[in-house]
């Protein structure tokens, strides 16, 4: 498939010569979901800032379908779809006011029939006559996005969709998001929830300090965040590894007396069972165990690591 | 260009405007009616004819330039600054649309707006003063290029704004002296010689004293000086404007 958006070196530093990207670069194919995935700060909305027209790049290019998106501006957005991270709405306008609206920034006639599916597939056909501030928080996201829709765009940026909404909506959200790419729509969307990435998307970017650190599919990147450790701590300290339990994924801890063992949480065997098994035949004595998550901090340093 | 996008910045400013009539069109009409009543019944009524016109209708034209200046300058300037607060601004830098495409959408319909305004309470007039307008043409060009000035002028302040604060004091603190001082209640001739040269630096007073030979044709200062005088002051409006789209200043970063 064809990339239909491409950025190449991109990069933006601020007046206050804060420096939000270095040096991106980035293919996006036709009709995939993508996520960005950094924590908060980390360059995700500057980036799709950029390509959506709201910043300047200091320097770099963004294409979207082989328009320039500064150069040529007008064909470039005609594109993209926009669903920012804050409810921005006209409070006094109606649904459709707001919609019709929209449509007409982007030169394009009021198609009724249109908008009338895209209020229908959002849930909001019964609502196109409230006004805005009518609404409740969940029904203002679902506006923005039918706003971003109503000019037939083939790019969707989401951007964080579903910070600071309720489990129940995000999963609404989710819904939302898989049905547009079941219409073609090629979706860019940024979060820094995992599972956010690990539901919907098809490739994972993650993004740290301005820099795209990799971009994965999603199945690669996820086991390599299901990792668990176990750490027992022991009684007596070793001098290594014993051969017993060579053919175990551990890690002696001189300093605390402890061994690591990493497995993947996902797997069928865990081997914990087992280990521990040899552990007692091999006459060592535990004080005390404990397991943990590889966070999402963890597996940045981790990237971060590896790219070094 | 996309005309689709003027269009549908215009008529929505427009439809703000009739959503909110009692305020947009009720409210600057009451209080004009309020200086006639006030200035050209009650006080008019003692003082002399001005260059051979009654009081009464001596102001007409420079009560009418009060309201579309401040109508124009306060129209533009919150036109562009609501959707900068509320966050909605995204809209447009996101959307295939050109400067000249937004401010031809909010200039254009703030400055129908307070021709409107202006038309109203020149109707409104009629039932408190007797007068007659000698150059029909004239008034209605003057009327219109004030317009556009002024809400060119707004846009500026809109776009500058950080908050509301600073969106009123312009108005507030400028041009409502200016009017005042602009020749709306007196002729400057009537001032002592030192303030009538103080007076030449007022902008305002070219606009009155244009607007006014309009109806009379009699004016503090020559006509074609009040043309080129307002045609300046557009030009730098245009000029501010397209520098501030250029370098994305307050706008973009």
């Amino acid at each position: 498939m064809a990339a239909i958006l491409s950025v190449q070196n991109l990069s933006k530093q601020y007046d206050g010569g804060f420096q939000a990207l270095k040096n991106v670069n980035l293919d996006i194919d036709e009709g995939e979901i993508l996520a960005l995935l950094g924590p908060n700060g980390a360059g995700k909305t500057t980036l799709i800032s950029i390509i959506c027209g709201l910043v300047n790049p200091s320097s770099g290019t963004a294409k979207v379908g082989g328009f320039d998106v500064v150069g040529d501006y007008r064909q470039a957005r005609s594109l993209i779809g926009l669903v920012p991270q804050e409810i921005a709405l006209e409070p006094f306008q109606t649904v459709m006011d707001a919609l019709r609206f929209t449509r007409g920034l982007f030169g394009k006639r009021n198609d009724p029939a249109l908008l009338k599916s895209i209020l229908e597939k959002l849930s909001l056909w019964d609502k196109k006559d409230a006004k805005t501030m009518e609404l409740s928080g969940g029904m203002k996201r679902r506006v923005l996005i039918a706003k971003a829709l109503c000019h037939e765009p083939r790019v969707l940026f989401l951007d964080e969709p579903t910070a600071g909404v309720d489990v129940e909506l995000r999963k609404e959200m989710w819904d939302v998001v898989r049905q547009l790419k079941q219409d073609g729509v090629t979706i860019i969307l940024t979060t820094h929830y995992i599972e956010e990435a690990e539901a919907i998307a098809d490739r994972v970017g993650v993004i740290r300090s301005g820099e795209l650190l990799l971009v994965e599919e999603k199945e690669t990147l996820m086991q390599r965040m299901g990792q668990r450790q176990l750490r027992v701590e022991l009684m007596q300290p070793l001098d290594g590894i014993p051969e017993a339990l060579g053919h175990y994924d551990l890690d002696y801890d001189a300093e605390t007396q402890a061994l690591v063992y990493s497995y993947e949480a996902n797997g069928e065997r865990t081997g914990i069972a087992s280990l521990f098994a040899d552990l007692s035949k091999a006459g060592i004595i535990l004080r005390d165990i404990e397991t943990k998550q590889s966070s999402l901090e963890d597996i940045f340093v981790g990237l971060v690591e590896d790219k070094a | 260009m996309n005309f689709q996008a003027v269009r549908s910045i215009y008529s929505f400013e427009m439809a703000r405007f009739f959503r909110t009539l009692s305020q947009s069109l009720i409210s600057p009409v009451l209080s004009t009616s309020l200086y006639f009543i006030v200035f050209g019944a009650a006080i008019g009524s003692r003082i002399d004819e001005i260059d051979g016109v009654s009081y009464g209708a001596f102001i007409v034209p420079g009560l009418i330039m009060l309201s579309v200046l401040t109508q124009s300058i306060s129209n533009a300037s919150f036109g562009i600054y609501f959707p900068k607060f509320l966050g909605s601004i995204y809209e447009l830098h996101t959307a295939p649309v050109s400067f000249i495409e937004i401010v031809l959408g909010y200039v254009g319909a703030a400055a129908t707006k307070s021709a409107l305004i202006g038309l109203v309470i020149l109707g409104t007039a009629e039932f408190f003063v007797d007068f007659e307008i000698l150059h029909w043409g004239a008034m209605l060009a003057f009327l219109a290029l004030t317009c556009i000035s002024f809400s060119l002028f707004g846009f500026i302040i809109g776009v500058w704004s950080k908050n509301f604060e600073q969106l009123q004091m312009v108005p507030l603190l400028v041009i409502t002296p200016l009017v005042f001082l602009g020749g709306s209640f007196y002729s400057i001739s009537m001032l002592p010689p030192f303030w009538q040269t103080v007076t030449l630096f007022n902008p305002v007073v070219y606009l009155i004293s244009g607007f006014r030979w309009a109806f009379y044709g009699t004016a503090d200062i020559n006509i074609g000086i009040s043309l080129m005088m307002i045609a300046v002051f557009m030009l730098i409006c245009l000029a501010i404007i397209g520098w501030t789209f250029k370098t994305g200043y307050k706008i973009k970063t």
